[in-house]
């Protein structure tokens, strides 16, 4: 007869068996079985973090930057309430994780126990699927099939909530190693006929713009999308999920598009022809008003594996449901074949428009100014990092500008809560990457605010000796809010300074790091390149930036996306 | 428009509450829903009577697929369909009305399956509408009590949904 182990000892030879090297997490009651079989082992290693949001995030960041599946582990109750924002942050932005939580012993459920939540019910609409594991029979598969959804078709987090009994109970393990549900089978070659169609349309587009977005990185397609818009040289834009999926230094590329997205981007996505989008969802801070989008005729391909991102807010004339990679190999291939090419002169007039419309230089900012200017911070992060650092970021202005200025060449280096907007993320998510690529440059690109919402993981980073590179933009305010609140609300600046700042540079040493506080523009680069110098320690850069510096260009709520504001 | 959603989803603690959830998550309207289980036990069939444009109702099947417990899913608005709601109502009877109600009831083929010296309880299946209209025929204050299952369907002829 077979041995029998533990649900404890079966759920880490499960995150074995699934190859999972590396784990963020929080101990407490309910999860005590599985952290003792944890300390027996040495092949899954345990990050312990300061606060369960900051394990979901790093487990986030971990995944974001490898495409592996990201692990976090956490207790009932608190743990799980605790890691919900993490949740959401990735399930917005499809990112594939495991959430384990603990939960109480099954005879305890539904009694108002200590630590008791119902975790299945609190976390149902933001996980791509949650399962309460009732009996240990059911606890090898249960773990399989998570790892199977969150990694596959549209990939997301799923949760597997445990009761602590469950743990300690005893089962023969038996790892399937293949799955078949018969009501969950993503859909991965593209339709032919479809297919076919799009080539058409492709090919006799006269103002083509490819629009790509989350799905090209998360799918690997950076690669085959690169390809196949050289082939043809069209005009590409990316979201900001999107940015690295066509290399940003190429002449081709016209910048991010959307709220604050560039002139050429926005006025090209508004005046195409022919709008070729790939694993993107058509989201609202991208297209702006959908009514007014809708003014200008344009044909529309939408490549996506999700049916329900398709036609959601924009209809468009050829969906293609299908995986990004598959989808593009095909397109490929027939374009090839096809003795068709596009019309050479309408594509010249095309550029030559899109060069005027760059000649609007929207991005510029005044280089001269005795200030530090945050946009000047990201452009030298960018030269001394020589474009090669993987770059996790907050959300605010800092955000905008790391996604404008810093440019990425490469897919899964550009790691920020792009769907849910959540402060508090870059950090931890910076601690994930890092472990991730224990030898790559990982600088977080913050804001003073932001910054303050995890701030408990200086000591994460300590621990594990984390070498990230905080780039604190410091404008003393919610900078994004501020700007709101100065362009729709009267320059009412309501709650939005940030009084009472710690010092960070010593807040930083007092956590064993080095903090470095920088004033003036010529220092700057200075300070990132002994910032970078440092290779095993975690450098605080606290950047005294322009308090009154605007994210420009801007497209205002409601409005489309030609209706921009300039600088 | 009026559509009749009818899905087939796995039988598992939950995925009631999935739908449901999804539909307030989403501000869909459920005008009404019945769940129970199929020949084969480990399957359940759904029955989500809701209203929405075309676009809405794409996204509501869209999402409705999306859920992982979710097996297949047919509007049967799409085709030929039988519907059919039971409705159990319970109505003031007293003197020359408990001749009239019979009548009715007979026009509307339903039938009374509990009498009281004031009062008749009357099964009827039909359309939702039928329903509706039996009930305009009756005076609303003499209604005690209704309880009605929401409607269910079938396609016609050879349309089944099944795995
Ligand atoms: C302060 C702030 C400002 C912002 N401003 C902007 C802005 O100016 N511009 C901008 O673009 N965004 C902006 N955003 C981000 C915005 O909110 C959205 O998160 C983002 O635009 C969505 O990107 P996406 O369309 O690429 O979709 P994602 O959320 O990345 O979704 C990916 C899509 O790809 C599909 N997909 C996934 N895997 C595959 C696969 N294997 N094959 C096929 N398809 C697949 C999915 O189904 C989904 O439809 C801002 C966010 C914040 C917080
Ligand atoms: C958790 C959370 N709370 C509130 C917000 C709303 N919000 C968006 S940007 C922002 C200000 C961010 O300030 P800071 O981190 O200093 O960045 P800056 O805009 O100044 O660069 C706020 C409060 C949010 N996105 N996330
Ligand atoms: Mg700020």
């Amino acid at each position: 007869m077979s041995v029998e182990l533990t649900g404890a000892e079966i759920t880490i030879r499960c995150l074995q068996e699934e190859g999972v090297e590396c784990i963020f997490g929080y101990p407490g009651g309910a999860v005590l079985f599985i952290y003792d079989e944890l300390f027996k082992q040495d092949k899954v290693r345990h990050i312990l973090v300061r606060h369960e949001q900051a394990a979901v995030h790093a487990a986030d960041g971990y995944a974001r930057s490898s495409n592996k599946v990201g692990v976090a582990l956490v207790t009932s109750g608190p743990g799980v309430t605790n890691a919900v924002t993490g949740i959401a942050t990735a399930y917005m932005d499809s990112i594939p994780l495991v959430i384990i939580s603990g939960q109480v012993p099954t005879n305890a459920i539904g009694l108002d126990a200590f630590q008791e939540v119902d975790t299945v019910g609190i976390t149902r609409p933001c996980v791509k699927h949650n399962f309460l594991v009732s009996d240990i029979s059911e606890l090898a598969v249960t773990m399989k099939k998570a790892f199977y959804i969150a990694s596959t078709g549209r990939p997301g987090p799923v949760l597997v909530d445990i009761p602590k009994d469950v743990t300690q109970q005893k089962a023969v393990f038996d790892y399937p190693d293949k799955l078949s549900m018969r009501s969950y089978n993503p859909v991965v070659k593209g339709n032919a006929k479809q297919i076919k169609k799009a080539v058409d349309l492709i090919l006799g587009a006269k103002r083509p713009v490819v629009y790509t977005g989350g799905g090209v990185i998360l799918s690997d397609a950076a690669k085959l999308l690169t390809d196949l818009t050289k082939m043809l040289n069209y005009p590409c834009t990316n979201t900001l999920m999107g940015l690295g999926g066509f290399p940003a230094t190429d002449k081709q590329f016209i910048g991010m598009l959307g709220m604050h997205g560039t002139y050429e981007a926005n006025m090209a996505m508004q005046y195409c022809d022919v709008l070729i989008a790939v694993g993107a969802r058509f989201d609202d801070r991208v297209i702006g008003n959908p009514k007014h989008f809708s003014n200008e005729n344009r044909k529309i391909i939408h490549i996506d594996i999700d049916p329900s991102s398709i036609s959601k807010r924009v209809k468009v004339d050829i969906p293609i449901v299908g995986n990004v990679p598959d989808v593009l190999k095909e397109l490929i291939r027939l374009l090839k074949d096809t003795e068709g090419e596009p019309d050479q002169n309408a594509l010249r007039e095309w550029w030559n428009q899109i060069d005027l419309w760059r000649a609007r230089d929207c991005l510029k900012y005044d280089r001269a100014s005795s200030i530090i200017k945050p946009q000047m911070v990201v452009e030298k992060l960018y030269e001394v990092t020589k474009g090669d650092a993987f770059i996790t970021s907050d959300v605010g202005q800092h955000q905008m500008w790391a996604a404008q200025f810093y440019k990425f060449d490469k897919p899964r280096r550009w790691i920020n809560s792009g769907g849910l907007g959540t402060m508090g993320f870059g950090m931890p998510a910076a601690m994930g990457v890092q472990l991730a690529n224990p030898r790559a440059k990982v600088a977080c690109v913050t804001g003073e605010a932001s910054i303050q919402m995890c701030i408990q993981e200086l000591s994460t980073c300590k621990q594990y000796k984390l070498p990230l590179k905080i780039v604190n933009l410091n404008n003393r305010y919610m900078g994004m809010v501020r700007q709101w609140q100065e362009f729709f609300h009267g320059n009412r600046y309501s709650e939005s300074y940030m009084d009472a700042l710690p010092d960070f540079i010593k807040l930083a040493e007092s956590y064993g790091h080095v903090g470095m506080k920088i004033e003036q523009p010529e220092d700057i680069e200075g300070a990132l390149k002994e910032a970078f110098k440092l290779k095993d320690r975690l450098v605080f850069l606290d950047f005294m930036t322009d308090q009154t510096e605007n994210v420009f260009p801007m497209v205002p709520g409601g409005k489309g996306l030609s209706e921009m504001i300039l600088v | 428009m009026r559509h009749i959603i009818s899905l087939l989803m796995e039988n598992e603690a939950g995925a009631l509450s999935r739908v449901a959830g999804l539909f307030s998550a989403r501000g869909y309207n459920i005008e009404s829903l019945s769940v129970a289980p199929t020949e084969d036990p480990t399957l359940s069939r759904m029955t989500l009577v809701t209203t929405g444009s075309d676009e809405v109702i794409e996204q509501v099947t869209k999402q409705l697929n999306k859920l992982i417990e979710v097996v297949k899913v047919i509007d049967l608005i799409d085709g030929n369909h039988i519907e059919r709601e039971l409705m159990l109502v319970k109505i003031k009877a007293i003197g020359a009305d408990r001749d009239e109600i019979k009548r009715l009831v007979d026009i509307f083929r339903g039938s009374i399956i509990d009498v009281t010296d004031r009062s008749y309880t009357i099964e009827l299946t039909g359309t939702s509408s039928k329903l509706d209209a039996f009930l305009e025929n009756i005076e609303s204050s003499a209604v005690l009590e209704t309880v009605r299952t929401g409607a269910s369907g079938i396609g016609r002829g050879d349309w089944v949904l099944r795995v």
